[in-house]
């Protein structure tokens, strides 16, 4: 394929190719003010951006696995809620949190085992295939929620210690309870499993080109099931840190549309988890602002319309700020032979 | 060359394939020598890749065995064919776009340090060496998709080699490079089975048998014909042995006189999907019976050339004129309306309605008019007669009309297309890559139709990526390099060495 070159190359363009980072930028410079304007509603700002992007990013992470491999994941949403729904569960029949974040994970592998086995070996319509899963989760967790339900509390805060005196971001980044933890920590494991390993390279290959990697002896169908499986782990402590980290009990369809801000969190992140991350504290931001700017009251703005902020935000990043990217090639397609 | 006395490495013994419905290999077999280069002559359908995909594990052999050096093998995929020293660089190159090529190459035999992480240090290093080896530059840090294709293929080599094969199937490797890039694969071709590498080559194309194959081996509707060897062949003597019948190559057509001009393109630019601008600048014109022939390796701005002047496309830039008429933004219809007659490159995305049957994929560009409309209610009878006409006139090897087009055979197909393109009056005739893909026996009828249209006073643009065909039907030729003209030549200038190098966008 010949590529020619674009008759011109408009600064606007660039700037856009850089809208993450300018984002980035311009958010340091914004807190290093409001710290030196107001330090405590700036600290509290910033750890809440943290635990409102942490779902995101779980939920972010498991959909570009998916992708990755080339199973489109739109039943993320469920994922979550499902798994949210078990942990719950879990945690109030037996009351050891430890066991409940497992048990979600568990939850969370086991719809991704269905997905996958919808999508790879049915071969069905791979949204279909989302579609029934989030409605399936909605259905199930609702009929089988019974009010009334209590638990024994919640997964605390872990310090660690001096980090956590620092200025600023001691109380921001190293005062969080297990799950934001392991979600900041996935976003590293991930992009190095995804460039750096035999597993990543041969992911990859199967979501962008599936028969050159079956003609190698690559089992195609195989890396697409697992993946898909250990994506929806990752979904599932998602939906632990809901009931088991964040609220401490279950309402119905509690996720209210994370997993879907997930997927768009993904493609803004153009499928990198780094580039998630960027986005899921982007995102973590606006929801932060949004309570602020109900707490303080004082602005004259109807609280409905601050409460759409977050969701406003995705639509003008998804429809103006990111650009052209590229999903892997074989996203989609289930995978044929001859 | 004789390589005849040196040791048997791969023999296929009796060899039969059964799909349902369809013997595609009937007790084939064939034998490899150390270092030689076997060509595997065929026309599409022949059997050719069903052999070779049961050499490569992808298929499996409902009867018969395969035996490497004199060890009896059954291959489950691949990984056993690969295991067993075969390498297979296919048609379709199996290439990740976005991935870099040391990547490609070591992607299912990744190079380790333990842990599961890759070495690709060590992956760069083994790689470079290779290239070094076997006289196959190419950078192993490059991007596949920024490579040229004639690159690209030298990778799937590298990787076949990488893999430590000693037998190498090059499925149609010539299809798409340009005539020097395909001396260069010769020329390496060479170098490989002078290591002692062993070569099957799998093409349809004569000239390049003759060229560089060792001995040659025909198959014909599934069955094997013979082995030869290339001393004592011309290129009729393997086509009659591959057709099963005397076939005519040479196209005979008489001088072109040309009179009014029919297409005039003036400065046209368009753009892809992508909103490159792969058509840059374009002028041409085609006057009535002339064939002017569009040559170029393909995806140099052809196929969207043509999308523009049938309507498929928007124009981005410039004007075209049919009949003097500006038909710049007409429509599809309203470019037929003016008597242009379109074969388009993808006959079963563009050309035809594939579960329709015959008779109303001929009447695709007149079904609104009578004799076929009557008001908004369709004629059938009239619809009948006119298919039945058109089937017997064009020869069209079908049961019936009503026969659903997509079971009709490549070549069957493009007679349906050619037949109700031609049904109407024609002033213009657009054709891409008429003949792709289809079998020697309706080659030699579309172009014997081309021809005849041209003789009828007909404008023809025809697009071919065949240097053969362009030379053969053309009476003045282009040649497109990334989306440009690079000059137009009389018959006269028009040879293969010029033409080929205008294709790789070379000026002098």
């Amino acid at each position: 394929m010949s590529t020619l070159a674009t008759t011109s190359k408009s600064s606007w363009r660039e700037l856009l190719r850089y809208s993450g980072w300018i984002i980035a930028g311009l958010v340091v410079v914004a807190s290093i003010i409001g710290y030196l304007s107001n330090a405590q509603v700036t600290t509290s700002m910033l750890a809440s951006t943290l635990r409102q992007s942490t779902p995101l990013i779980l939920g972010a992470l498991c959909g570009l696995l998916c992708e990755r491999t080339g199973v489109v994941n739109i039943g993320i949403e469920g994922q979550m809620l499902f798994s949210a729904f078990i942990g719950f569960l879990a945690n109030v029949y037996t009351g050891n949190l430890v066991i409940a974040v497992a048990a979600a994970i568990l939850a969370g592998m086991l719809v991704g085992g269905l997905h996958a086995f919808m999508a790879v070996y049915l071969k069905m319509d791979q949204i279909i295939a989302g579609t029934v899963i989030n409605i399936l989760a909605l259905g199930l967790t609702g009929f089988f929620y019974t009010a009334g339900l209590t638990t024994e509390g919640k997964l605390q805060p872990i310090n660690l210690g001096p980090l956590a005196d620092l200025p600023l971001v001691g109380p921001v980044l190293f005062n969080n309870p297990p799950i934001t933890y392991m979600a900041i920590i996935l976003v590293f494991v991930m992009h190095y499993v995804l460039f750096f390993t035999q597993w990543g390279l041969r992911t990859r290959a199967v979501g962008e080109h599936p028969s050159a990697a079956d003609t190698v002896g690559i089992n195609v169908n195989r890396m697409r099931y697992i993946n898909v499986i250990i994506a929806g782990g990752i979904a599932g402590l998602a939906g632990g840190f809901l009931t088991l980290e964040a609220v401490g009990s279950f309402e119905r369809a509690m996720t209210n549309g994370r997993g879907f801000v997930a997927l768009a969190v993904m493609i803004f992140g153009k499928w990198t988890p780094f580039g998630a991350w960027g986005a899921a504290l982007l995102f973590g931001f606006a929801s932060a602002l949004q309570t602020q700017l109900q707490f303080i009251g004082t602005i004259e703005i109807p609280h409905q319309f601050i409460g759409m902020l977050p969701y406003v935000l995705t639509i003008v990043v998804l429809a103006g700020l990111v650009g052209r990217s590229r999903p892997p090639a074989a996203v989609g397609k289930p995978y044929e032979t001859d | 060359m004789n390589k005849t006395n040196a040791p048997i490495v791969l023999e296929a013994q009796g060899i039969t394939k059964r799909f349902p419905g369809v013997l595609a290999n009937d007790d084939v077999s064939l034998t490899l020598h150390k270092g030689e280069i076997l060509a595997l002559l065929g026309e599409n359908g022949a059997g050719k890749s069903t052999l070779m995909n049961i050499l490569y594990g992808l298929y499996h052999q409902t009867e018969g065995e395969i035996r490497i050096n004199g060890q009896r093998v059954l291959f489950h995929n691949p990984r056993d064919a690969i295991m067993n020293g075969i390498g297979m660089v296919h048609q379709h190159f199996q290439l990740v776009p976005v991935m870099s090529v040391v990547e490609n190459v070591i992607l299912g035999s990744e190079v380790m340090r333990g842990g599961g992480r890759l070495d690709i240090k060590r992956a760069i290093q083994e790689v470079s060496e290779l290239s070094r080896h076997y006289g196959l530059a190419v950078d192993p840090t490059a991007i596949i998709e920024d490579l040229p294709v004639g690159i690209q293929q030298r990778v799937e080599i590298i990787k076949a080699l990488y893999r430590k094969a000693n037998i190498l199937i090059l499925d149609e490797p010539t299809a798409v490079l340009t005539p020097q890039e395909a001396k260069e694969l010769f020329r390496i071709m060479h170098d490989l089975t002078a290591q002692g590498i062993s070569i099957i080559f799998i093409t349809h194309k004569l000239k390049e048998v003759l060229e560089v194959a060792d001995r040659i081996a025909v198959m014909r509707r599934g069955k094997m014909v013979g082995a030869v060897s290339p001393e004592n062949q011309t290129e009729s003597t393997l086509a009659e042995m591959m057709v099963g019948r005397n076939v005519i190559l040479q196209v005979v057509k008489s001088d072109a006189h040309p009179t009014d001009q029919m297409l005039r393109v003036e400065n046209l630019s368009v753009k892809d999907d992508r909103k490159v601008t792969v058509v840059n600048n374009v002028s041409l014109e085609v006057r009535a019976g002339e064939v002017l022939g569009v040559a170029g390796v393909q995806g140099n701005g052809q196929r969207e050339l043509v999308e523009a002047l049938t309507g498929m496309r928007p124009v981005s830039g410039g004007r075209f004129f049919i009949a003097g008429q500006d038909a710049t933004h007409f429509t599809p219809r309203q470019i037929t309306e003016l008597q242009v007659a379109h074969i388009p490159e993808d006959r079963e995305k563009h050309g035809l309605v594939m579960p329709y049957p015959i008779e109303d994929n001929m009447i695709l560009n007149a079904y609104f008019k009578p004799p076929y409309a009557n008001g908004s209610l369709v004629n059938r009878a009239a619809i009948r007669s006119h298919a039945e006409a058109l089937v017997s006139d064009f020869d069209v090897r079908t049961p019936s009309v009503v026969t659903p087009a997509s079971s009709l055979s490549g070549g069957n197909k493009q007679k349906v297309i050619v037949a109700r393109e031609f049904s109407k009056p024609v002033k213009l005739l657009i054709a891409a890559q008429p003949t792709r893909g289809i079998d020697v026996g309706s080659i030699e009828f579309i172009h014997k139709q081309i021809i005849q249209q041209r003789d009828r006073g007909v404008a023809v643009l025809l697009v071919s990526a065949e240097l053969d065909e362009i030379l053969s039907l053309s009476d003045r030729v282009v040649v497109m390099f990334e989306g440009r003209i690079m000059g137009t030549l009389s018959m006269a200038e028009a040879t293969r060495e010029k033409l080929g190098l205008l294709m790789a966008g070379s000026l002098d």
